[in-house]
């Protein structure tokens, strides 16, 4: 699965897409795979503040309990409420349908300081080893 | 064992498999070296639910000599329980004999679990708990008609800060889990009597998972220490991730690759030149017992685990226990009450004011304590020496012996467990969960399977000083076999195990979509 060109990526192996302040985060396809199928995901009240490297929710698979930490620091507009009756999604579209939360962006500029999906993709193919 | 099922008498069901159908019994290998174990477990078990039958009861009671009451006062009678089961107490016993011969126990062949110790605990333990005066002690006696028990817990706690080279110990704790919660609260309380408590433990990244939940519990943040390439601390890291804020770092020794810290002097060091104390997770005390002694290379606190280390029970709800050492500073700081000795008896002390209270009912899990101490005292100094030393032989053995058929990830000397990957196999999608299914094949336990984290596809290995060396051939024979299905018959491993009776389990559903009661079909 191809990492979208305009996302970007955490060494933990989230990703954001901004829009305007808006920027909406997941896990990646690296992530699912290394997880194994995805049975339960702990998400944020909306209203809750998150600081970028934090830990703001967790995804629990058949494997293992995995915190998710915020790319970004910002506000969570709204969480993907589908989540908690279809965890699959995570496995089946992580980079799209399988959103986590949306944030209003406290500092767009954090953005430039993660990865771009060229980078990830490096990095990633590294870490595999 | 095939026909286990008939002998669970004339119950309406169906055998485990059609009756025109030949039972597909373990595809094991036609290597004559190897001699199918009767570990396997094929037959099935109904639930006491669909053996219930109305009427049926385990008890008889007397005729009533005084007028019956009513039995269900408003709202205390439970309606919501359908179908309760109803049987005969011979047809339960028989359920649960039937259930206890699917276990898999270290009585029926080696128990590789990596990083759990599961030693043979010898009769003679069992033998003594039961002894009629510590089995019947009621843990409320007082202290004059218990000398015997207080006795038992103070010659163990001498031995173990022997052992250990502390100062000072605690039984109290119930398991590792707990004592790792006492040994850092017990390093929040002697900060805090220094003026500040700090803010952050330091845990490196192959450490049990246990060890940051202790940290977060005692109301720290957790900070990841990476390792080096050789699988230890990095000195340099360290030093770099030591501040003011650090209280402790939490160490397993040896870690959980089951490699020794060589530079734990050096650690201990910098971590006290911070002013910050040295935990250490005692899980893989086995491996130094009589050799090395966590005292003497800088530790400030550490637990053991008994039912690991020191032959008492594991698994089945054990209890466990474990005891938490200390160094003298530490020592105002232990849970009350402290079992202490004066010129002719043995006392229970209460009056400690820098305590951190009490964190296990009573004695902690006393039976455990004299099963423990009849260990120590049945192996002797050079008994327990030479456990230690026959635990990092027979690593070692399987460690060479294997070495040619998996991934060996860090080549850094083993101890008492050695740890290998799937890196091989997984070049034909075999992972970890795949060979350790596999094995249940052939007769053994699984090892620990996909741990520690910082081994990808992690094949860790403990067999522990208990296992003869045929037993260890068997099992090193059992893993080339299946070192060469994974080349040969990828298939067969993808879809292990074959000789149980359930093979794979739906994991996935069974997280989603957990069925939690039995409900009656039709």
């Amino acid at each position: 699965m191809a990492y979208p060109a305009t996302y970007r990526f955490t060494k933990d192996h989230e990703w954001v897409s901004a829009e305007g302040t808006v920027g909406t985060i997941g896990i990646t396809d690296f992530a699912q795979q290394q997880l194994g199928d995805v049975v339960f995901v702990e998400l944020p009240a909306v209203g809750a503040n998150l600081s970028a490297g934090e830990s703001f929710g967790t995804v629990e698979s058949v494997k293992a309990v995995s915190e998710i930490f915020s790319p970004v620091s910002g506000t969570v507009t709204s969480i993907n409420a589908q989540l908690a009756t279809a965890p699959e999604l995570i496995n089946q579209d992580p980079h799209q349908a399988a959103w986590l939360v949306k944030i209003e962006l406290a500092d767009p500029g954090q953005l430039a300081q993660l990865m771009d999906a060229a980078q990830y993709e490096t990095f990633v193919a590294e870490e595999a080893h | 064992m095939p026909h286990m099922w008939c002998a669970a008498g004339s119950r309406q069901r169906n055998p485990p498999w059609p009756d025109n159908v030949v039972p597909k019994l373990p595809i094991m290998p036609t290597n004559d070296q190897l001699h199918p174990r009767p570990t396997q477990v094929v037959h099935d078990e109904p639930l006491l639910f669909e053996i219930s039958a109305p009427g049926k009861a385990a008890y008889q009671l007397p005729p009533l000599d005084v007028p019956a009451a009513e039995p269900a006062r408003a709202g205390r009678l439970r309606d919501d329980i359908a179908d309760f089961p109803e049987l005969s107490e011979i047809e339960i016993i028989r359920h649960y004999t039937r259930l206890s011969t699917w276990n898999y126990a270290v009585d029926l062949g080696l128990y590789p679990l990596g990083s759990c110790t599961m030693k043979y605990n010898a009769r003679v333990n069992e033998l003594v708990a039961r002894l009629e005066g510590l089995a019947e002690l009621h843990p409320l006696a007082p202290q004059s008609l218990s000398q015997g028990a207080l006795r038992i817990m103070k010659v163990l706690a001498d031995y173990l800060v022997e052992i250990t080279g502390m100062d000072g110990i605690t039984l109290q704790p119930a398991a590792g889990a707990q004592g790792e919660l006492t040994g850092v609260l017990l390093v929040r309380a002697y900060l805090e009597s220094q003026g500040n408590a700090r803010k952050k433990v330091l845990i490196p990244d192959s450490a049990h998972g246990t060890n940051p939940a202790t940290a977060v519990i005692a109301g720290y943040k957790v900070e990841n220490l990476k390792s080096n390439a050789r699988g230890t601390v990095d000195l340099s890291s360290l030093e770099r991730q030591l501040d003011e804020d650090v209280a402790a770092l939490m160490l397993t020794n040896p870690n959980t690759l089951g490699v020794f810290e060589e530079d734990i002097h050096k650690i201990a060091d910098i971590v006290h030149a911070r002013g910050a104390q040295l935990y250490m997770d005692g899980a893989n005390m086995n491996a130094l017992v009589g050799w090395s002694r966590p005292g003497d290379f800088g530790v400030d606190v550490m637990h053991l685990n008994l039912h690991k280390t020191f032959s008492t029970p594991h698994g089945g709800g054990g209890p466990g226990s474990g005891p938490v050492a200390v160094k003298k500073h530490l020592l105002p700081f232990l849970p009350t009450p402290v079992v202490v000795s004066t010129d002719q008896s043995f006392a229970l002390d209460f009056d400690r004011p820098q305590s951190i209270g009490r964190v296990k009912a009573f004695a902690g899990n006393f039976g455990m304590h004299v099963r423990a101490l009849a260990y120590i005292l049945a192996n002797g100094c050079d008994g327990l020496r030479a456990t230690t030393a026959d635990a990092v032989l027979n690593a070692n053995y399987i460690r060479k012996k294997l070495e040619g058929d998996y991934d060996l990830p860090y080549d850094t000397p083993s101890m008492h467990e050695c740890v290998f990957s799937d890196a091989r196999q997984a070049k034909q999608g075999i992972h970890t969960g795949d060979l350790a299914k596999r094995l249940i094949d052939y007769g053994f336990h699984p090892y620990t399977v996909s741990f520690p984290l910082i081994v990808h596809g992690a094949l860790m290995i403990e067999p522990t000083e208990s296992e003869s060396r045929e037993e260890l051939d068997a099992f090193i024979t059992a893993m080339k076999a299946i070192a060469r299905e994974a080349e040969n018959d990828p298939e067969l491993i993808k879809t292990a195990p074959h000789s149980t009776r359930i093979s794979r389990l739906d994991e996935t559903s069974a997280a989603r979509r957990p069925v939690l009661r039995w409900k009656r079909t039709g």
